[in-house]
């Protein structure tokens, strides 16, 4: 008897215990995120500070760019920052006055059920973006679930690319990314059904990145297929 | 030299007992299932150091073995490194021994560790490109820790994600055109299913994603890089799309325990958001 109201005593004591160190763990986590909350906003302050510096044109460093090193810049806008078009104009603007010449935008919107095409909202309004964007040349995707089906603009077949007077802007969404390479995939297995290398021996390559650049150009993806190579 | 040693356990007791109270204040909130590593700085740090050149790779592979370690005491289920790029081959001949013969030795410990803490281990990427020897170890060392669960280990070698990207669809068409070849001819005859009979000759996001090397492991949390790069070097684009990205100025065989510490806290600032996203 004695010895199970000492165990139930123990049980309760070491319960308490444990409790008390659960709150004391909880209040040393808080403790440190409150902190790590102040430090990072005073790191805020501090950027928004070095912004206005920056644009006030105090900060000599910021004056040159050497921007030609810059060959592609890709821009991720969160899905609320995209329905902000006129935001979207004035950062183009920007990048266009300080001599940015490649572009590419790119917004998800949640993916809707089955095979039906998720367009970005960026890709909705960029006629509206492209008609408040003086000599900005749109280099525009259209791409269609079935594999068969692809539409390429003027732009590329006339090697606007080379053209270093006008800044190319490319608009991607959540389709142009992992889903056009499962488009490209399916580009190359016809290539491969065609060519009847079936018997090959299963280690070797069938395919090359560069194949792999092609398929993805094929489906819509140009200048991004270029970089990939880079990443 | 008692003395020394004395201390010295002493510290080691000491550190050991505030990483583990650290460590118990990280749990009360969430912890990442997997960090991605990208090992930068060995060369440098031995330069800086005045080191001879393999002896940074030396150094890191100890850092990453301590890394292992903390992250396993946290909490953390997953932990993959970059340990050798395809594009590394173009090194000195002399550095690529030197990495490949540390990867043996790393091999050796992993196995030994394995086995006590049901730690599991794999290797992701190109491996047909790794030298005999290495080619034979590696699958041993895989199929020997295949059934334990607890921790997994990733160390990609003869890695890059456009190659792995690029080996995913091989192998997806390879499927296909066994399952259209010796399979699907069979259902040729029934016309109603040919919607059906269309989907399934094609390949789909699912099949790339399961035919990838880093198929063994979820999308990391975190990628680390140390160094003071901002890069990814073809090291797991596909699978960071929703991952925290961590820059550390550290070269990476100086990283600790407060550097994990310090990205961990900062996963966990932006946890919402990730959840969210």
């Amino acid at each position: 008897m004695d010895f199970s109201n000492e165990s139930r005593v123990l049980h309760r004591c070491s319960a308490q215990v444990l409790d008390i160190g659960n709150l004391l763990l909880l209040s040393l986590w808080h403790l440190v995120h409150s902190i790590i909350s102040i430090c990072n906003f005073t790191l805020d302050i501090a950027n928004v500070l070095e912004s206005y510096l920056i644009s006030s044109g105090l900060l000599g460093r910021y004056k040159s760019l050497h921007i030609a090193k810059l060959r592609y810049l890709a821009i991720v806008i969160e899905s609320e920052g995209a329905y902000q078009t006129s935001k979207i104009i004035e950062l183009l603007q920007w990048l266009e006055a300080v001599g940015v010449k490649h572009v590419c935008l790119y917004d998800k919107e949640g993916r809707s059920s089955g095979f039906s095409l998720s367009l970005g909202i960026l890709k909705k309004s960029k006629d509206f973006v492209l008609e408040n964007l003086d000599g900005a040349i749109l280099f525009q995707v259209l791409s269609y679930w079935q594999p068969s089906i692809y539409a390429m603009q003027d732009a590329h077949e006339n090697n606007v690319l080379l053209d270093q007077q006008h800044m190319t802007l490319e608009f991607v969404s959540f389709s142009d990314g992992k889903e056009a390479v499962a488009k490209a995939a399916n580009v190359l297995f016809m290539k491969y059904s065609k060519s009847g290398v079936t018997d090959q021996n299963q280690k070797e390559k069938i395919f090359t990145e560069s194949q792999m650049s092609e398929a993805l150009k094929t489906v819509g993806l140009f200048l991004l297929s270029d970089q990939v190579g880079e990443l | 030299m008692d003395k020394e040693y004395f201390l010295t356990k002493v510290l080691s007791c000491w550190s050991s007992l505030i990483r583990k109270v650290v460590f118990c204040v990280l749990r009360v909130g969430p912890i990442p299932t997997h960090i991605a590593v990208i090992m930068d700085g060995n060369r440098r740090y031995a330069k800086r150091k005045l080191l001879e050149e393999g002896d940074g790779h030396d150094a890191g592979a100890m850092a990453l073995l301590n890394l292992i370690i903390y992250c396993y005491e946290l909490g953390v289920k997953y932990i993959t490194a970059y340990a050798f790029s395809i594009d590394n081959f173009r090194r000195k001949p002399s550095e690529v021994q030197k990495i490949m013969d540390l990867l043996k030795e790393c091999m050796t410990v992993l196995a030994k560790i394995a086995k006590h803490h049901l730690i599991k281990v794999n290797f992701a990427g190109n491996l047909e490109l790794l030298n005999a020897e290495l080619r034979d170890e590696a699958p041993k060392l895989m199929g020997v820790t295949a059934e334990y669960s607890k921790f997994v280990v990733t160390i990609c070698v003869c890695y890059c994600c456009t190659d792995d990207i690029v080996h995913s669809v091989e192998e997806s068409c390879r499927e296909k055109h066994y399952y259209h070849s010796y399979i699907g001819d069979s259902h040729d005859d029934d016309k109603d299913d040919d919607d059906k009979d269309d989907e399934r000759h094609m390949i789909k996001l699912v099949d790339i994603e399961k035919n990838m090397y880093m198929a063994v492991t979820p999308d990391p949390d975190i990628l680390i890089r140390t160094g003071d790069e901002h890069r990814l070097s073809n090291f797991l684009q596909w699978q960071t799309c929703h991952s925290l990205l961590a820059s550390l100025s550290t070269d990476w065989p100086e990283i600790g325990v407060w550097h994990l510490v310090k990205v961990v806290l900062d996963f966990q600032q932006n946890y919402d958001y990730f959840v969210r996203k």
